[in-house]
């Protein structure tokens, strides 16, 4: 009778905590499922041929789309990519490979402190590093300021994943008389490939939608640039710039925008993913 | 017979610990030296001074001559140390994100071959002196070396170590964490290999000392007690705390 009962209530237990377990992650997905259904329901009448291919035209005249910041924001996140990713990557190698001395404590902290700087501030200090010696704004100020907010995440994320990779995999190549360097970037970055690039997708989906570092380095523009030495147009600033405008055309079209970036990101992360992960042989886990 | 390996008063610290007392000793060419002894005696440490694997510890030093076919290997670099002097390990530790062919390639290609033959010709032999090739041979490019099975995995690393064509071959307790069967396997290997290249092995398993090798150091609180055939230790062996250690009343 006593069994029975202790058995009754394991079990009753076990389904209390899996259905809650479950009921958690559907509320995580379910989340991300209703922002992307509420961004195309607002989004998807607006988004034609037309919003992809011409710049906004002025108010009252219908038609018109984003294609320049489009164009900017891809622009804008190749330079902060090209920039953030090496010194990033870079530094968390530093960090797991050598860094167990004071500069890899002060680097792992200024790492963390720097995650937490609010980004209105990461773009004021790209405004004063960038923007003020060359005295305009630019694509390049904007990607710098976005690089900047990448770095940290890459850098932990590339530390930690490193970390994760066994030493006895190390030993197993130091054994073999492959020097250190050979070591770090053919064995234990290739082993700790995914999650670095997930890391990397992670900084670079964060910073895709920043707008307040873009205000006073990227600035924003209401035609085609195609220098990166100019002001230039940015999907989150056009966001921006649209949804707080008085105008329900500009608004649909911000929901558009808005739709295209979560695409753009979405659609990024995607592609490196599978340009990345395919060559991977078969049984690895 | 001619001496592959010769020790003179190798000390070896973990800090200010000294770890290995001053230890001397000649290994043969071409046959298997078992070294056994006690948790914490000090084997690992003083195989893993034989190829400067010691040092990749940042704690740890060694101090005094290591001559291998007659160059001391503490005045030359460690990389060229370690190819020359190969290595194997207590638990099987393939490169998980490599293909097996990859695996046994990587100590050559990461170290500047490139010609496809050469590389070819090289996995497949070492695959063969590791009696896995038949087992691998159609998945070589396929398969990742961690989706073999733990015995597999282990030959695949001793086939890796081989690919390099080292003089030595160091195994620290290399049938450790394997079956009787896969354990089997290796020492019947050791039995191949040791025609061609001379063999240090740690091990904790006396009869695996007493089958697979020639000689035997028994080593205690980082001293070689005595070092003799491995017959003369395991029967008669000079030493009252080495006949204490091999008929288990201690250790």
């Amino acid at each position: 009778m006593h069994s029975r009962y202790i058995k009754l209530r394991r079990q009753l237990t076990d389904y209390f905590f899996t259905g809650l377990a479950a009921g958690l992650s559907v509320v995580v997905v379910g989340t991300l499922i209703a922002i992307f259904a509420y961004l195309v329901i607002k989004g998807a009448g607006s988004l034609n041929w037309s919003f992809l291919t011409q710049t906004p035209k002025p108010v009252g005249e219908p038609g018109g789309g984003m294609a320049n910041a489009l164009l900017g924001s891809v622009m804008i996140l190749g330079i902060a990519s090209a920039v953030g990713v090496p010194i990033g990557i870079g530094a968390g190698v530093y960090l797991a490979e050598y860094g167990r001395n004071r500069l890899g404590k002060l680097v792992r902290f200024t790492a963390d402190v720097l995650n937490g700087v609010p980004s209105i501030v990461v773009g004021l200090v790209a405004y004063g590093l960038v923007v003020i010696q060359q005295k305009h704004f630019s694509a390049f100020a904007g990607g710098v300021a976005l690089a900047i907010m990448m770095i940290p995440t890459v850098t932990r994320t590339t530390e930690e994943m490193l970390l994760l990779v066994p030493q006895t995999v190390r030993e197993a190549a130091f054994g073999l008389g492959i020097p250190q360097w050979r070591t770090t970037v053919s064995i234990t970055l290739a082993t700790a490939r995914s999650g670095i690039i997930t890391g990397v997708m992670l900084a670079f989906a964060r910073v895709a939608g920043e707008t307040a570092p873009l205000l006073f380095t990227a600035f924003g523009n209401q035609f085609w640039s195609f220098s990166a030495n100019q002001p230039i147009a940015a999907l989150p600033l056009q966001i921006f710039t649209y949804a707080i405008s008085p105008f329900d055309e500009w608004h649909r079209q911000a929901w558009a925008g808005a739709l295209m970036l979560v695409m753009l990101i979405v659609g990024t992360t995607t592609l490196v993913r599978f340009v990345f992960m395919r060559r991977m042989p078969g049984g690895a886990q | 017979m001619a001496t592959a390996v010769e020790v003179r008063d190798l000390k070896a610290y973990f800090g200010k610990t000294e770890a290995l007392h001053g230890i001397n000793i000649s290994i043969e060419a071409t046959h298997a030296t078992a070294v056994i002894g006690p948790s914490g005696c000090g084997k690992s440490t003083f195989i893993r001074c034989l190829n400067r694997m010691h040092e990749t510890n940042p704690e740890a030093r060694a101090q005094g001559e290591v001559k291998i076919g007659g160059a001391d290997i503490y005045s030359m670099p460690a990389v060229d140390v370690r190819r020359k002097v190969g290595m194997v390990f207590q638990k099987p530790n393939p490169f998980p994100s490599m293909s097996i062919y990859d695996n046994v390639a990587a100590g050559l290609k990461l170290n500047g071959t490139r010609n496809r033959h050469t590389l070819d010709e090289a996995v497949e032999r070492s695959l063969q002196q590791a009696a896995i090739w038949d087992e691998v041979k159609d998945v070589l490019k396929k398969k990742s070396g961690a989706s073999l099975s733990g015995g597999q995995q282990q030959r695949l690393c001793i086939a890796r170590a081989l690919a390099v064509n080292p003089e030595v071959l160091l195994m620290d307790e290399p049938a450790s964490a394997l079956d009787p069967i896969s354990t089997a396997k290796i020492e019947d290997l050791i039995f191949e290999l040791k025609q061609k290249l001379t063999i240090v092995i740690v091990t904790h398993n006396m009869q695996q000392a007493s089958r697979v090798a020639e000689f035997t150091g028994f080593f205690l609180m980082g001293h070689l007690v005595e070092f003799d055939r491995t017959e003369k230790i395991f029967t008669n062996p000079s030493d009252k705390r080495t006949e204490d250690y091999i008929t288990g009343r201690f250790g």
